[in-house]
């Protein structure tokens, strides 16, 4: 009766952290300027659907709302909503692998220069003077190829490979932020400084419904293996011999999970710019939820990480006239709720 | 199932760590490895286990040789139960006990009712079914080392590797450990156990294995094989055997006893 109960409780809430992310995907999509009812939102949802399917020409609906209203909602606020459920996603599940992977709960996405290497490969793009869509694919890549750097360093380093790869990872990392310091220096303090700046503290602001496709199809790309790979992720926890004597084959399932890590991580950052804190407050947020057992941490760590993504946006475009950083607002919000945890009394499984 | 190890020698970089080790254990057999620290007794383990794979000579299970398993395929045959050890993150006594199922299941799988039901078995005979639910980290050192003797019959491996299981024990715990593994010897296990403890051998083991500058220095059954001379070379103290009608007991040799009471 009891082995149900480990699972139902799992279960339990995860269900929870699904119907909180469903609650709050509509009602975000209420928020801002313009209004739109809840009801309006609704209807135009269920109407892009019903037209969809096609069956509109035989049924057609009546349509109760303006075409502004349509137009806010399909085409401003949902590609903005779903990249922050995305972003946030992606993020809590590369953080709650990094920590598993490296068995350090302060393991964050960045651990490898991910981050680092996005940052750069986005200013010299903004300083390169190309067009949005190539700063997304400039970070990307090279967020990409700062892990790959890492990794092949660690490879090559004698010793414990954990602990190279980190060290690896702040080297490099290091190495990278100061080359984006000097590309902030060179850059033009006018408009290109500026945009490099504001493209450090992330934002979600502009994302279009065709740029979402090009970061979920890496996005889904990563999460799939992770999913699939979460009990193993459990066992790499106990350690490299452990792991093994346990008939893990440790160094390729850790190089494919911090490749998916890693891939997710850089379709994030790329789209949002740097966005900290998620990656590291979500999973031990869900730690305490619903245990260490990464069978139910690592999708809910998914679920609540999009759930929070998507608030601190909403806080992020509704708050203040003008937009804050939404980097900005994951720290304020993130470091003070780390600090909540900390302190609060240990509960047991 | 039969362990052998013909001629192991292995070396980190150019000093041999072990040197032309040759011994086997057989099923139903508890064989002790003894020997001073630093002696290769867990580079002995790294090799049969396959973590290290760059020795010279024969790792072999009932007449397998080894050197070519994967991971899963040793897993299959060989349990490895750790010192107790603090975990990072916090895991159910039944989900430590599930891991040992892993090698079963296809890479992308995660341990279905089939296998929670081995769990629960393994537990259950252990005698800690009740402990099920609770966190590992909350476990006393002896419940915990019972989790991993636990964890490696969920393994269904015939041959379990243990180091040094007692070292962190209590000395009920210890004793009631050896007696567990003891009794899984009696079923058809084979067990190799390295311990610090020459009475622990003498009491329980069949055979002893005694390790010194990584060669074996001596093989055979436990009542033979240790000797006060063998004690003194391996730990460089002198030791004193007693026949008691409870069986032989170890004790250090009176005069040393004295001779350290009366340094200030």
């Amino acid at each position: 009766m009891n082995t149900v109960g480990g699972r139902k409780r799992r279960t339990s809430v995860l269900l929870l952290s699904a119907a909180l992310l469903f609650v709050l995907f509509f009602v975000s999509l209420t928020f801002g300027r313009y209004s739109v009812p809840l009801s309006g939102v609704a209807k135009i949802l269920w109407h892009r659907l019903w037209t969809l399917t096609g069956l509109d020409r035989v049924l057609p609906m009546t349509v109760s709302w303006t075409e502004a209203m349509e137009k806010t909602v399909i085409s401003i606020r949902l590609p903005r909503i779903l990249t922050a459920c995305l972003v946030g996603c992606s993020l809590s599940a590369a953080g709650a692998v990094f920590q598993g992977v490296f068995r350090n709960p302060m393991a964050s996405p960045d651990i490898l220069g991910a981050s680092s290497g996005a940052a750069f490969g986005a200013a010299l793009a903004i300083l390169l003077g190309v067009s949005t869509q190539f700063i997304t694919i400039f970070a990307f890549i090279s967020s990409i190829l700062t892990v790959a750097l890492v990794f092949l360093i660690a490879q090559r380093a004698p010793g414990q490979r954990t602990v190279n790869l980190i060290l690896a990872g702040i080297m490099v990392g290091s190495l990278f932020s100061a080359g984006t310091s000097y590309l902030k220096l060179v850059a033009d303090p006018g408009n290109q400084l500026p945009a490099i700046t504001y493209w450090l503290m992330g934002s979600l602001s502009g994302v279009r419904l065709s740029s979402i496709l090009p970061v979920a199809i890496p996005m889904a790309a990563g999460i799939v293996p992770l999913l699939l790979l979460r009990w193993r992720l459990n066992l790499l926890s106990l350690g490299e011999s452990e792991a093994r004597a346990l008939g893990v084959n440790t160094d390729l399932l850790r190089a494919v999970l911090i490749l998916c890590a890693t891939l997710i991580t850089a379709a994030s950052i790329s789209v949002s710019g740097v966005i900290g804190w998620v990656g590291l407050v979500i999973p031990h947020l869900c730690r305490k939820l619903i245990g260490s057992d990464n069978r139910g941490l690592l999708p809910c760590s998914m679920l609540v990480g999009a759930s929070f993504l998507l608030l601190v946006d909403d806080v992020s475009r509704n708050l203040l006239a003008t937009e804050i950083p939404i980097g900005i607002l994951t720290a304020v919000i993130g470091a003070p709720f780390f600090i909540w945890l900390l302190l609060r009394k240990e509960k047991t499984l | 199932m039969t362990l052998s190890v013909r001629n192991l020698t292995f070396a980190y970089r150019k000093t041999p760590v072990l040197t032309d080790v040759s011994f086997n254990a057989a099923p139903g057999e508890l064989l002790a490895i003894l020997g001073p620290n630093g002696v290769g007794k867990t580079t002995l383990f790294r090799c049969i286990l396959g973590e290290q794979k760059r020795y010279l000579g024969t790792i072999a299970v009932d007449g397998e040789n080894m050197r070519g398993f994967s991971a899963r395929e040793t897993a299959h045959r060989i349990a490895y139960i750790p010192q107790t050890h603090a975990m990072t993150f916090r895991f159910s006594v039944r989900d430590t006990v599930l891991m040992g199922t892993t090698h079963m299941l296809s890479t992308t799988a995660s341990p279905g009712r089939t296998q929670e039901r081995i769990a629960e078995e393994a537990l259950e005979k252990l005698g800690i079914l009740h402990l099920k639910d609770r966190s590992f980290d909350t476990l006393s050192g002896g419940e915990q080392q019972l989790t991993y003797v636990a964890r490696a019959l969920a393994q269904q491996a015939k041959i379990l590797l243990m180091d040094e299981p007692t070292s962190s024990l209590d000395y009920g715990n210890q004793l009631k450990v050896l007696s567990v593994v003891k009794g899984l010897a009696a079923e058809g296990y084979t067990v190799l156990l390295s311990t610090h403890n020459p009475q622990h051998a003498l009491r329980y083991a069949d055979r002893v294995l005694a390790l010194l500058d990584g060669r074996v220095s001596a093989f055979g059954p436990a009542k033979e094989v240790l000797t006060p001379a063998l004690l003194e070379s391996l730990y460089g103290t002198r030791a004193e055997l007693y026949d008691t009608p409870g069986g032989p007991v170890i004790l250090p040799a009176a005069d040393q006893t004295k001779e350290r009471a009366k340094q200030p």
